[in-house]
């Protein structure tokens, strides 16, 4: 390894300490649906996944002092995926559209939203 | 390369990058998997929000041994960036055994899931009970492959340690297990937390 890899040089950061971080996000991503409220949830479950995934790749992968060249690697890949949803959720998720109508798509979902009602006495 | 103990690590390095080329192959490697992953995983959020009734399916799976998991990967994940800390500090022994520590920990993941798996099919969750487990077997039985080829790897890595050679190869086998720690961050949220979300 040359002498001017940063990898080999830098100073490692406390490790058990974000660690710890990381492990207090996971108790709260774990009481966050307790609360009762889909924001909260929504913010806790994937609002702290993404912190999290942020702290291991900075971190544990050494993201922070890594060259440029990767950060663009991997936001491609990202964008791509960016790509997919956009280019995918309006057949997926719209039920008519401009000269268009789903009319199978809505059915099963009315059926097994009746399957899982609670029954009326 | 020679097998003297305490070398500093050497790789070819590629010239228009200036890194190491097997840690240029490793993200090479995480790239692609961000697609396969994030593309199945892109694909089950379309689905999940167009089906807000998974909520009940997705209250089957059990929080606790989720959150287990997740306690155990990133744990494990901790052993492997110290075994790259030990390489760097010239301590293979030290590292040889935050990586034996790290498979454990990927061991103990897999018999949670063993256990998980076995309860949900004694249940009658079984793969072909709906697209909601459909998406849960294939999206935890990938990540589970994915745990087992990095237990694999990091014990050859290991045994290259303990040689004194490839010392480089800690920090690239550690790039690859936090990415699969990083998968299991996302899936514990969409499989196990999110049923509350309808």
């Amino acid at each position: 390894m040359q002498p001017d890899d940063a990898h080999s040089k830098h100073s490692h950061p406390n490790y058990l300490l974000i660690w710890g971080i990381l492990l207090a996000l996971l108790v709260v991503s774990i009481i966050g649906p307790m609360v009762g409220n889909l924001t909260v949830l929504l913010i806790t479950a994937f609002g702290i996944a993404v912190v999290k995934a942020v702290m291991v790749g900075a971190y544990f992968m050494h993201l922070n002092i890594e060259r440029r060249y990767i950060w663009y690697l991997l936001l491609m890949c990202v964008l791509f995926l960016a790509v997919l949803f956009a280019g995918v959720a309006p057949d997926v998720m719209k039920k008519e559209g401009t000269n268009w109508q789903n009319v199978s798509g809505p059915a099963p979902v009315e059926a097994a939203h009746d399957a899982h009602a609670p029954a009326h006495h | 390369m020679s097998a003297t103990p305490f070398q500093i690590p050497i790789a070819t390095r590629r010239s228009a990058t200036g890194i190491p080329t097997g840690r240029l192959a490793l993200w090479w490697v995480v790239a692609s998997e961000i697609v396969i992953f994030g593309g199945l995983l892109v694909c089950y959020i379309l689905y999940r929000l167009h089906h807000p009734e998974w909520a009940a399916e997705a209250a089957h799976t059990k929080l606790a041994a989720g959150a287990l998991n997740t306690f155990v990967l990133l744990t494990s994940s901790l052993f492997v960036v110290l075994a790259h800390q030990a390489i760097n500090d010239k301590q293979p022994d030290k590292a040889v055994r935050y990586l034996w520590y790290t498979i454990a920990g990927g061991l103990v993941f897999l018999m949670v899931k063993a256990f998980e798996y076995t309860t949900e099919i004694s249940h009658g969750f079984t793969i072909t009970k709906g697209v909601f487990w459909s998406f849960y077997y294939l999206a935890t039985g990938l990540h589970a492959t994915h745990v087992i080829a990095g237990m694999i790897s990091m014990a050859v890595v290991a045994s290259g340690v303990r040689k004194g050679v490839h010392l480089q190869r800690v920090e690239y086998v550690g790039i690859y297990w936090h990415f699969v720690d990083m998968v299991w961050l996302f899936l514990f949220p969409l499989f196990y937390i999110a049923s509350g979300a309808s």
